[in-house]
């Protein structure tokens, strides 16, 4: 496992089968994403979207076919020595994640207080500034998960995701349940670390705003395939009735009009 | 993480008295060393220094902070600083550290004092007690109301209880009492030989069991077997907001859940004590013919002299409050937890803990008081 730098490309999903029980959740599903590109998965609810991105990170074996992560078979992930690909990534969870144990300032110096041994006050010199730099103000740093609102918990889920200056940043369902203005600024915020820290990131989201700022290219799940995969502009044409239904739908209309404004 | 991560040490030269020379990866990995050099190092006296960083292959915030932290220490020593080939990706990273900087001290003063740490635990102290009280007052309501009318109370959660807390203990009660009553036979057995008293086993087996053993063993079992699951289960759905959903719908939770659990304690734990009366006195009688020589008749015909029935409707009179103490500590506890994961942890060891040490206590003083009344 040399950490040979950029094997381009940064994920590759090949032939990838999954069934839960009877239910077939992708079958033969297979994409790539470069390095540096804001890819997003978009399709319906249940359409196995989270389950895609669970895969790549390890998380799920899917029944068959392989994925290579940052050059490495996620499978492998949970094992061993495998700690050297799982600083190269964050990852955020839809609902934070944050260990509720811990204060805010903790769980952000988690992956820090692991995986190196920096000095403390180093360390916390770093966590301040991730925590400034998603934009929560310092005396939040103190409280607990509980004591944050939605959105707050959502930035420190990305903070302890980005803490360690990843290559390539998992995010699920980033925007779901924020309010329009905040959910626009989290988008906002996701650009500016990709410039500044030259990040590759994976989202997972229905949100179709979102799909249209940010992402460079998307891919479409449904009935188990990849019903089309390309820039938004490219998918807007798509003759697939599912995924003209998913963009030409009135909520679907109504993003594409504001961004073409 | 910009630029290569080849494993390449940090290096800090000093060249020509003035120049500071830099290379390697500011990265993550390597900043121990990296810090550890910048503090020890020996600055030249000059007043105008010239960092070169040309050379700095890799650059992350770790190694932002560390060299502004570094950059900004040296100016306020007085020093004229100024940089050399820093590459445009680096300084957008150090601007961004330097534009938080301010925020980053924030941190440090954000502790709080031990003063401020007691007075909150002082005010959460004073009300938790209230809340209690709060808990108590409408819970007793709640069940005097259900009392009243009894077509109030939820017969299908009662039966479920009953069975879950009364039924499936079963097993369990009878083994520990059987046990119980067996393991204080046993030892008394051996004393009781030295002055030729075999026949007062019975006496020391059956009023110890009736009048504190049984009734003690099943309320401390149902504390931890029912009592823990009663926090867990309204804590869980706490946190999944059926509580609230319970009272929108115009619903009382107090009515829904716990006033079926405390009548299904108030009538399995009364129950489960005269079981385990009767298997404890069992497992005596066991090791009543088995070592002493006192047959089952004998025991059995001792028993009715020696045990009063007093001993027994004390028993019994006690399960009662014990059950009523055990529901009423867990569903309280399960009402106290607020959203969080290891709280629900928290205050189902809490549930278990308190009720056991109330009801010791409740039995404490049963026993202080019919001592009083010579009963």
């Amino acid at each position: 496992m040399a950490p040979v730098m950029a094997p381009s490309p940064i994920i590759e999903v090949s032939h990838v089968c999954t069934r839960f029980g009877a239910a077939v959740v992708h079958d033969d599903v297979s994409l790539t994403i470069e390095q540096g590109e804001v890819f997003a998965i978009a399709g319906g609810n249940g359409s196995g979207k989270s389950t895609l991105m669970r895969e790549i990170i390890g998380l799920h074996v899917p029944a068959s076919g392989t994925i290579r992560l940052l050059g490495m078979d996620s499978t492998g992930l949970g094992q061993m020595g495998a700690q050297d690909i799982h600083r190269r990534f964050g990852v955020m969870f839809q609902q934070g994640a944050l260990f509720s144990s811990l204060t805010l300032e903790e769980n952000v110096a988690v992956p820090l207080k692991e995986h190196t041994n920096l000095d403390p006050a180093l360390i916390r010199e770093i966590v301040a500034l991730k925590i400034a730099s998603v934009g929560l103000p310092m005396e939040s740093a103190t409280k607990f998960p509980r004591e944050l609102s939605g959105g707050m918990r959502r930035r420190a889920a990305l903070a302890r995701a980005i803490v360690m200056d990843p290559e390539l940043l998992f995010l699920d369902e980033p925007t779901a349940g924020l309010d329009p203005i905040i959910a626009a600024g989290f988008d906002e915020l996701i650009l500016q670390l990709k410039t500044l820290l030259k990040l590759t990131v994976v989202m997972v989201t229905h949100d179709l705003d979102s799909l249209w700022r940010i992402a460079d290219r998307v891919a479409v799940l449904g009935e188990g395939k990849i019903l089309g995969i390309g820039t938004m502009k490219e998918l807007a044409q798509s003759q697939n009735p599912l995924v003209h239904e998913y963009f030409y739908g009135p909520r679907g209309r109504t993003a594409q009009k504001q961004y073409q404004e | 993480m910009i630029g290569q991560t080849q494993n390449s040490e940090p290096h800090v030269l000093i060249v020509n008295d003035s120049v500071i020379h830099c290379e390697g990866s500011w990265t993550i990995p390597h900043l121990t060393r990296l810090n550890d050099a910048l503090t020890n190092i020996q600055w030249p006296a000059g007043e105008g220094l010239v960092w070169d960083v040309l050379n700095i292959r890799a650059m992350d915030t770790g190694g932002a902070v560390v060299l502004h932290r570094t950059l900004t220490q040296l100016r306020h020593d007085g020093r004229q600083i100024s940089m050399e080939g820093l590459r445009p990706e680096f300084e957008e990273l150090l601007q961004v550290v330097s534009s938080n900087w301010s925020q980053v001290s924030g941190l440090e003063t954000s502790q709080e004092s031990y003063r401020q740490r007691l007075e909150k635990w002082g005010t959460r102290q004073a009300q938790q007690a209230v809340k209690a009280l709060e808990f108590l007052g409408e819970c007793a309501v709640t069940v005097l109301e259900s009392l009243k009318r009894p077509s109030l109370i939820r017969r299908q959660a009662l039966i479920h209880s009953l069975e879950q807390d009364g039924f499936l203990a079963l097993p369990i009660t009878g083994l520990l009492a059987f046990l119980l009553g067996f393991v204080i036979a046993y030892q008394g057995a051996e004393q009781l030989r030295q002055f030729g008293a075999n026949i007062f086993v019975v006496d020391l087996v059956g009023i110890s069991l009736l009048r504190e053993i049984a009734p003690l063993i099943v309320a401390i079992l149902i504390a931890g077997r029912s009592g823990s699951a009663y926090a867990a289960q309204i804590g869980a759905m706490k946190v999944t907001e059926e509580l609230d959903a319970v009272r929108t719908l115009g619903l009382s939770p107090m009515q829904i859940l716990v006033v079926p659990r405390v009548c299904a304690l108030m009538i399995a734990v009364p129950l489960l004590t005269v079981y385990a009366d009767v298997l404890g006195v069992l497992g005596g009688a066991v090791i009543a013919s088995g070592q002493l020589n006192v047959s089952f008749t004998e025991f059995v015909s001792r028993f009715e002299e020696a045990v009063a029935i007093r001993h027994f409707f004390i028993g019994i009179g006690k399960a009662p409050f014990f059950a009523i103490i055990i529901a009423l500590v867990g569903c309280y506890q399960g009402f106290q937890i607020r959203g969080s994961v290891d709280d629900v942890g928290r205050r189902t060891t809490m549930s278990v803990v308190q009720s056991i040490f109330m009801v010791i206590v409740f039995d404490a003083f049963c026993s202080i008081v019919l001592s009083w009344w010579d009963i």
